[in-house]
C-alpha cells in the first residue's frame, strides 16, 4: 500500500501567536481508517482544517495523492470530502440541493442518480424535499456526510462524526464508515472516545497539543495500553485479600466492599473466568460487577511512563 | 475555471431569489409608485421641469440607480455574510475554487437580481409617465456597470462584517447620503456653489448624471466623466477584491 496523503512537518501558528500544530509529519495509507484520538483542543480540527484549505497552514507541505494542498490546491481538494465538527448548514436550504451544489462547487457535472444512491445510502431520501432546519441533529450529521460524498471523495475527513448522536446512530454511522471503507474511501476521523477508535480505526494518531505522540495499529495500540478494569461488588466487606485470589492482582477499595481487577482487552486469556472461579471456592458472594476501559487521560499517562522507561 | 463551481453558486443564490419572486416584483412596483405619487404628483406639479424635461420624468433615472445600488449592495453583502454567519463556508474555502470564482458567483447574482429590480421599476415608471431613452446601449452599459460594481462593494462590506449591525451600517452611514446627495432627485444646478462643489467628490454624482444623459440627452458633467468615474470606481472595487483573495483577510484563519 502507498501513502495517499503525506504530511510533512505542518505547523500552525494562529493570528494570536497560538501553535495549535507544532509541526506534524504523518503518511495515510490508501484504503485505511485513520483514527486521530486526542483530547479537546488537541489540534484535530486545525489539522484537517489545514488539509482541507480552511485554515493557512504556517508552515511544512501535504500531498493529497502526490498534489500539494497548496500549490496544486485544485487537483488535491477534488479528492477530499469534508465533514465538520459543527453542523454548519443553511436552515433553510433544501436536502436534496444541498447535495447537488456540493457536487456542483466541485467541479462535478449534476448527477440526479449519484445524489438519490448517496441520500439513500444515509437513509435520507424520505427526506429529500425537507428543509435543513426540519431535521433532527443526527439527520443534519448525515446531510453534512452526504454533501462530503457527493463528490466522490477519495478521501474522507470525518470530524467527530458521533458527536451528539445517539447510541443506535452510532452504531448506523460506523457502518456507513465500514461500507466505504469496502469502496476504497481512505478515512480519517476525529474522535475523543477509545472505543470508537477501537471499533472503527485500522490505526490510531494519538495527538495532543499540536503534536502526534504516536501512530500504531489500532490492535497494537490496545494491547499496550488498552486496559480494562473489572469492579466486583461484595455482599460482606472484606478486611483483605483471601488467599485463593492472591495470585490475582486484585485492589480491595477502603470499605473493603469491592475489589478491582485489571486485565489486557487484547491478551488471549484475560483471566476473569479463572478470577470468577476463585471468588466462588473462596465463598465470597458477589452483589453485582461492571467493566470500564482505560479513558484518553489514562492512556496518555500510560504513554509517558512508556517514554520514561524509554530513556 | 471551474465553471460548474461559478454556475452552482450563482444558480444557489438566484434560487432563494426564485422563491421570492412576488416580494423581489411587487415591492419595487409599489415603492416606484408611491414615489411617483409623492414626488411626481405633488411636487412635481410645482416644479414644471428641470433641464428641460419633466420633474416626473427627470427623477426616474435617480430613482433607478437609488435601488438598485442599494440591492445590488444588500444582496451581495448578505450573499457572503449569510455563509459566514451559518458556517457554510467551510464548503467554499474547501472546494477547488479560487476567489475569482467565488466573486463571480456571487457577485453576478447580486447585480443580476439589481438589474432585474431596476428593470421592474422602469417599467413601472413607464406606466405613470411618458418615457423616451435617448441612448439606450449607454443607458443598459450604465445600469449593468453599476450594478457589478456597488455588488462588489456589497461583496466587500459582506466580507468585512463580523455582525449583522455592520452589515447594515456601511450601506445605511455612507451610501445612502451620498446616493441622496448625489442628485437622484434634484439637478445640482438647483444647489448653492458650495455644496455643489462638494458634490462632485461624490462617486455617485457621476453615475446618477451619466445614466440620466442616457435618458435625456442632458447631464450635470460630460458624460465622459460619468464612465471615468464609474469605471474608476469598478477598479478599486476589484482591487480590494483581489487584495482580500490575496491575504485570505477575514475568510481563512
Ligand atoms: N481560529 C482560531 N484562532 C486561535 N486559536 C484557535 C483557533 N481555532 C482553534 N484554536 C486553538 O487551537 C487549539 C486546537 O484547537 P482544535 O479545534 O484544533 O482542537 P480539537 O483537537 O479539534 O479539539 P476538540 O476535540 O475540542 O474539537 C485550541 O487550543 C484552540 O483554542
Ligand atoms: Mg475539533
Amino acid at each position: 500500500m502507498s501513502a495517499i496523503l503525506e504530511i510533512r512537518d505542518l505547523r500552525k501558528v494562529y493570528d494570536g501567536g497560538f501553535e495549535a500544530l507544532k509541526g506534524v509529519t504523518l503518511d495515510i495509507e490508501e484504503g485505511e481508517i485513520l483514527a486521530l484520538l486526542g483530547p479537546n483542543g488537541a489540534g484535530k480540527t486545525t489539522l484537517i482544517s489545514t488539509l482541507c484549505g480552511i485554515t493557512e497552514p504556517t508552515s511544512g507541505t501535504a500531498t493529497v495523492a502526490g498534489y500539494d494542498i497548496k500549490t496544486q490546491y485544485r487537483e488535491a481538494r477534488k479528492l477530499i470530502g469534508l465533514v465538520p465538527q459543527e453542523i454548519n448548514l443553511e436552515p433553510f436550504s433544501y436536502v436534496e440541493t444541498n447535495l447537488h451544489f456540493s457536487r456542483g462547487i466541485f467541479g462535478k457535472p449534476r448527477d440526479t442518480a449519484k445524489v438519490e444512491e448517496v441520500l439513500r445510502k444515509l437513509a435520507l431520501w424520505e427526506k429529500r424535499s425537507n428543509r435543513v432546519r426540519e431535521l433532527s441533529g443526527g439527520m443534519k450529521r448525515r446531510v453534512l456526510i452526504g454533501k462530503a460524498l457527493a463528490h466522490e471523495p477519495r478521501v474522507l475527513f470525518l470530524d467527530e462524526p458521533t458527536a451528539g448522536v445517539d447510541v443506535s446512530l452510532r452504531k448506523e454511522m460506523w457502518d456507513v464508515v465500514a461500507e466505504l471503507k469496502k469502496q476504497g474511501v481512505t478515512i480519517i476521523l476525529t474522535t475523543h472516545y477509545i472505543e470508537e477508535a477501537e471499533a472503527m480505526a485500522d490505526r490510531v494518531a494519538v495527538i495532543r497539543g499540536g503534536e502526534i505522540l504516536m501512530v500504531e495499529k489500532t490492535g497494537d495500540l490496545m494491547r499496550r495500553l488498552g486496559r480494562k478494569e473489572l469492579t466486583v461488588e461484595l455482599r460482606e466487606p472484606l478486611a483483605e485479600i483471601p488467599a485463593p485470589l492472591a495470585e490475582y492482582d486484585l485492589e480491595l477499595s477502603a470499605d473493603g466492599l469491592s475489589l478491582t481487577y485489571r486485565y489486557d482487552t487484547q491478551a488471549d486469556r484475560t483471566g476473569i473466568a479463572g478470577l470468577m472461579r476463585a471468588f466462588s471456592e473462596a465463598g465470597i458472594i458477589l452483589r453485582d460487577l461492571h467493566t470500564s476501559q482505560s479513558s484518553l487521560e489514562e492512556i496518555f499517562v500510560g504513554l509517558v511512563e512508556g517514554e520514561g522507561e524509554a530513556q | 475555471m471551474n465553471l460548474r463551481a461559478v454556475q452552482a453558486i450563482y444558480m444557489n443564490e438566484m434560487q432563494r431569489f426564485f422563491r421570492t419572486i412576488l416580494q423581489s416584483f411587487v415591492s419595487p412596483v409599489i415603492s416606484t409608485s408611491l414615489y411617483f405619487v409623492v414626488f411626481g404628483a405633488a411636487i412635481g406639479s410645482r416644479i414644471e421641469t428641470v433641464e428641460g424635461v419633466s420633474y416626473g420624468a427627470f427623477i426616474v433615472p435617480g430613482l433607478i440607480m437609488l435601488s438598485v445600488i442599494m440591492q445590488s449592495i444588500s444582496n451581495a453583502s448578505f450573499g457572503i455574510y449569510f455563509p459566514k454567519f451559518t458556517g457554510t463556508v467551510f464548503e467554499l474555502l474547501s472546494a477547488p475554487i479560487n476567489f475569482l470564482e467565488i466573486v463571480i458567483g456571487f457577485v453576478g447574482a447580486a447585480a443580476t437580481k439589481a438589474l432585474f429590480i431596476g428593470m421592474v421599476i422602469l417599467g413601472t415608471a413607464a406606466v405613470f409617465i411618458d418615457l423616451t431613452i435617448l441612448h439606450p446601449v449607454a443607458m443598459v452599459l450604465f445600469l449593468v456597470l453599476t450594478c457589478l460594481a456597488f455588488a462588489l462593494l456589497g461583496f466587500i462590506i459582506g466580507i468585512w462584517a463580523k455582525n449583522f449591525e455592520q452589515l447594515q451600517l456601511v450601506p445605511l452611514l455612507v451610501v445612502t447620503p451620498l446616493v441622496f446627495l448625489g442628485g437622484s432627485f434634484y439637478s445640482t444646478e438647483m444647489l448653492p456653489p458650495v455644496w455643489q462643489t462638494i458634490t462632485h467628490f461624490n462617486p455617485v454624482f457621476y453615475l446618477i448624471s451619466g445614466f440620466r444623459w442616457a435618458f435625456f440627452g442632458v447631464a450635470d458633467v460630460a458624460v465622459g466623466w460619468s464612465l471615468l468615474a464609474v469605471a474608476i470606481f469598478f477598479a478599486i472595487c476589484l482591487g480590494l477584491v483581489a487584495r482580500i483573495f490575496q491575504t485570505g483577510w477575514r475568510i481563512r484563519d
